[in-house]
């Protein structure tokens, strides 16, 4: 009975299956129909249309490139622009014998090794079937020679292109960046943003810097002239133009007089600057020496020169305002005063007894302070003015790792700042929680005594430590660092300012910070680390000194023998802001193997605010001339 | 043929059925034509599609000689390790052309929704096939979420063409089923009530594509301008095309991906009308063949299974010839057979491997 139930059920399900599967057959056909009334509507209906459009006068979309915006600094100083040139072009796809295409075509325009080794490179890169360049910057004499004989030259063209220059070059590519051919990888994000056919026809991108995170605004509407071509592909007539608009002009807070000054500042020491303006945030100069020239990478830079950028023990091509890491060394002793004062761990009166030393309670091990037989009795200013390591080393022990991570961290070490360019690095302030993550080990209160002096695991960024130098000089408030200004809309000529760059107001009583000023101020006086600084100053300089033990710059490689010497040599740190009571400018620098952060990064810092509040640019020399240490 | 050579021969061939053989490779002799025409005549292209052929071929052999219950039992496992894999590329993917489908296994890297393409209908008919003696409404809501998972998962890599393919996919098999038509028409009205929504989570360069759709010279720098250059391709064929190897568009670059998912424009306006006719007759053999071996399929599993994958395939050439000749958006989906690729030409095969094995152990079954 069951049995029958079911066959009768299977039959009826068969029944229902096949219905379905002929109804599917009979939805399959109408689309199928669907398809084939298409074809018919466009291959016999259409057809005299499109062939039309296909075989007599094909119509071609050629795209016409924006001009890309211009950089300017904040006095209108241009620091990026164009200008036109020819060039030659190979489609690599269209040839047949390239090497042989090459060596004819040096007959009639010159072609260096350079050169070739340049379109090699680029070769390497490409696809095949875009056009390549060869040769840049053709004279007219040279383009008249090539024109009459083109006909010898299917796949190579002369096209006037717009090019790429800083004016500046190795001065400005810390924070401009440069533009460089598009690649693969710029590729997929131009298809990620959806900006496909914008990018049509244009052979740049940004690839650091400014140029880089502002690529949006910088690179322009495309626009599209709709041709006519006949068979062989030569152009007949423009059907219709639609312009491009070009990309705005990008306005920086950056000085590029006072850039020119600090970067001349260092002579041959290696290092760098980042001077912020401490009500807004903006950043005034941003120095790495020594520097790379960035029109090198517009044109595709030859492996040779890259070779030797690349190779260089001075490291060029690292960006060390904005990715070198450094320990902070004594200029991280302010933040950890106020992180004392605020967290209620020392009153700015208490006292300590500094013998030389400090140990752990319980411990036998010695922290040394960096003066033999120490400072005897300090305060809080004594402890800043003279750069106690005692006093720090207590203190840290005190309030313990993760108060003063948490306290410190507002001042911006740590994390990153946030800057309109890409690329920084975060930097190092040590939590309990940050070594497990990192080491997978305990923290032990040992790891927190030299913390407290900027060494240990502590290391910042010379951008990191303007930003929190700025903090201090804004008396707890705290504005993003940033290079742009504005954005001059190139349609419109309107001026957009950028938002507000106020991040937060740091938590602590201005009677603490006023004791820190005060302290900072006496250290460029006679009796602190840095007298020199502040000597025949017409303003008042609060600052820090610093110096940090060498452990190589993070992205450190191997060093080249002959200058171990010099390169174990100190790291100079000094961190500054004037005039103390309105300040104006806030600066930090770091000057690699440079010694003592009051005799050589000090005097840097001077000319800077020198010329940035005075107007004065008067030599001070680097010789070294303070004998006091920190 | 002596006893020896015909029992190796059957042992060979007996599982494989020589109507699918035929036609698909007809059709994937078109498909190397086309291809050497549209590569610009490339032995290097030529080549390495006919290694995609070949592996795709002992793939539809290896498959066909497994009989379907013993997939059936593949239907759960690869389901979820297929599953794993989509959440393992939601969580740690790699970003390629914007979109998160790529997994990283150390030895190789996956792209997990096309496997869904098989497990996905396998799944949901071997779940039919569990439930078969009592199906209630239930058993439809919890296929629904077998198919929705997946289907959402890489709807959201962004892959919207893949996961339109698999919903019908195993929209299909619900359909042969026998889900209700009371529910289908809800699904069909609520459906269009959710376009407003559906729109409003489309990624801007999909919006685009469907209103270059609606008017393709809006943009005939961007989006606009594949359609526009494919439809001049397919327009000019004409009656009887231009000739093989003679089509211009392609040849002088004005149509874009004519190797991969434009092939169809290429053929079009090289062997015109005439041809697509012949195409399009092909194609429906294939699905022809493929309706009857479900009409006369054994078990649950294998009708559905059959009716699927069929029904599946002819997406596939609907939506390809639809989206060339501009009457669809365009998506990235390949001409099956035809376009060049590997991985497409694995997934059809494949399906038709299966095909192929319910087809020839029907009698099996039976006994």
């Amino acid at each position: 009975m069951i049995r029958k139930v079911e066959i009768k059920d299977h039959q009826r399900e068969m029944q229902a299956f096949r219905l379905r599967l002929g109804l599917s057959a009979g939805f399959i056909l109408f689309f199928f129909f669907l398809l084939l009334f298409r074809f018919s509507y466009l291959q016999i209906i259409q057809h005299e249309h499109y062939k039309t459009l296909a075989e007599n006068n094909r119509i071609s979309i050629s795209p016409i490139t924006p001009n890309r915006g211009v950089i300017v600094d904040r006095n209108g100083v241009v620091l990026a622009r164009n200008y036109a040139a020819y060039t030659l072009e190979i489609t690599p796809g269209k040839v047949k014998h390239l090497r042989e295409t090459i060596k004819r075509l040096s007959k009639y325009v010159e072609i260096t090794a350079s050169d070739r080794k340049r379109f090699k490179r680029l070769l390497e890169d490409s696809h095949g079937f875009e056009s390549l360049p060869i040769r840049s910057r053709l004279s007219d004499e040279e383009v008249a020679r090539f024109a009459v004989n083109s006909f010898r030259f299917p796949g190579v063209s002369i096209r006037a292109k717009l090019f790429r220059q800083y004016p500046d070059g190795a001065l400005t590519s810390p924070f401009l960046g440069y533009i460089g051919r598009i690649n693969d990888s710029d590729l997929e994000k131009i298809d990620d943003s959806g900006q496909t056919a914008n990018y049509r026809g244009t052979d740049y991108i940004g690839k650091m810097g400014i140029e880089q995170s502002f690529e949006k605004e910088l690179h322009g509407t495309t626009g599209f002239d709709q041709v006519e071509i006949d068979s062989s592909g030569r152009e007949v007539r423009v059907l219709s133009r639609t312009p491009p608009v070009s990309g705005d002009t990008i306005k920086l807070t950056i000085d590029s007089r006072l850039q020119q000054i600090a970067e001349k500042a260092f002579g041959d020491y290696r290092g760098a600057l980042v001077a912020i303006d401490p009500e807004s945030g903006g950043i005034l100069a941003f120095v790495s020496k020594p520097g790379f020239d960035p029109n090198l990478f517009v044109e595709g830079i030859d492996s040779q020169a890259w070779q030797s950028l690349n190779n260089s023990p001075d490291k060029p091509l690292v960006n060390r305002a904005l990715r070198g890491a450094y320990p902070p060394g004594s200029t991280f002793k302010p933040f950890m005063a106020l992180a004392g004062l605020q967290l209620k761990a020392r009153s700015p009166t208490d006292t300590i007894y500094d013998p030389g030393y400090f140990t752990l309670p319980g411990k036998t091990h010695h922290y040394r302070d960096w003066k033999a037989g120490g400072h005897g009795m300090v305060d809080l200013h004594k402890s800043i003015v003279v750069s106690c390591d005692t006093y720090y080393y207590g203190l840290a022990n005190i309030l313990g790792i993760d108060k003063i991570h948490d306290f410190i961290s507002q001042f911006g070490f740590g994390k990153k700042t946030g800057v309109d360019i890409a690329g920084e690095l975060p930097g190092v302030l040590p939590s309990t929680q940050w070594k497990e993550k990192r080491y997978k080990q305990k923290w032990f209160a040992g790891d927190t005594v030299p913390v407290g002096i900027g060494q240990g695991y502590d290391l910042v960024t010379p951008l990191q430590l303007a930003f929190a130098t700025s903090i201090l000089a804004g008396n707890g408030t705290a504005y993003r660092p940033h290079f742009v200004e504005s954005i001059v809309n190139s349609k419109t000529g309107r001026t957009s300012k950028l938002g507000s760059s106020f991040l937060y107001k740091v938590d602590i009583d201005p009677a603490y910070l006023a004791d820190v000023r005060s302290a900072m101020v006496d250290v460029t006086k006679p009796g602190g680390t840095a007298p020199t600084v502040g000597a025949g100053a017409s303003y008042e300089i609060a600052a820090k000194t610093g110096t940090a033990q060498v452990i190589g710059i993070k992205q450190g490689e191997k060093y080249v023998a002959s200058r171990i010497q010099e390169r174990y040599r100190d790291h100079a740190l000094f961190i500054a802001y004037a005039p103390a009571d309105h300040p104006k400018i806030a600066l930090a620098v770091i000057v690699e193997n440079g010694g003592h952060g009051g005799s050589t990064a000090g005097p840097i810092a001077r000319q800077v605010m020198d010329y940035y509040l005075l107007g004065k640019e008067e030599n001070i020399s680097l010789e070294k001339t303070d004998e006091s240490h920190d | 043929m002596n006893p020896t050579t015909r029992r190796l021969f059957k042992i060979l061939y007996g599982h494989v059925d020589s109507f699918l053989l035929v036609c698909s490779m007809i059709l994937v002799g078109v498909g190397l034509a086309v291809l050497f025409s549209a590569s610009d005549q490339s032995l290097a292209k030529l080549s390495s599609q006919s290694i995609n052929i070949l592996i795709a071929c002992i793939v539809m052999w290896a498959i066909a000689n497994v009989p379907p219950h013993q997939l059936l039992r593949f239907a759960l496992p690869l389901y979820i390790v297929g599953l794993l894999l989509l959440f393992g590329v939601a969580l740690f993917g790699e970003v390629s052309n914007g979109a998160r489908r790529w997994l990283h296994l150390g030895f190789a890297r996956i792209q997990p929704s096309e496997l869904m393409k098989i497990a996905v209908p396998m799944m949901l008919a071997w779940y039919f096939d569990r439930h078969e003696s009592m199906l209630r409404f239930r058993n439809y809501a919890v296929a629904a979420m077998i198919l929705l998972v997946p289907v959402l998962l890489i709807a959201r890599q962004p892959d919207l063409g893949t996961a339109i393919l698999i919903a019908s996919s195993g929209f299909f098999v619900l359909f042969f089923a026998g889900l209700d038509w009371k529910i289908m028409a809800g699904l069909f009205v609520s459906g269009l009530a959710s376009l407003p929504v559906l729109w409003s989570i489309m990624h801007d360069y999909q919006k685009q594509r469907l209103l270059t759709l609606l008017d393709p010279e809006k943009d005939p720098l961007g989006a606009g301008y594949h359609t526009i250059q494919s439809m001049i391709a397919v327009g000019s064929g004409g009656m009887v095309g231009k000739g093989w190897l003679h089509g211009t568009q392609a040849h002088l670059d004005f149509l874009p991906e004519h190797t991969t998912d434009f092939i169809f424009a290429v053929f079009s306006e090289e062997f015109g009308l005439l041809g697509n006719i012949f195409l399009l007759l092909m194609y429906s053999l294939v699905i022809a063949r493929g309706l009857s071996i479900a009409a006369n399929a054994p078990t649950l599993f294998s009708r559905l299974m059959a009716g699927s994958i069929t029904m599946t395939f002819f997406t596939y050439c609907f939506v390809n010839m639809g989206m060339v000749s501009g009457i669809l958006p365009v998506v990235g989906v390949p001409l099956p057979l035809i376009s060049y690729g590997g991985t497409s030409m694995v997934t059809v095969l494949l399906g038709f491997g299966i095909l192929m094995s319910i087809h020839t152990h029907k009698k099996l079954v039976k006994t």
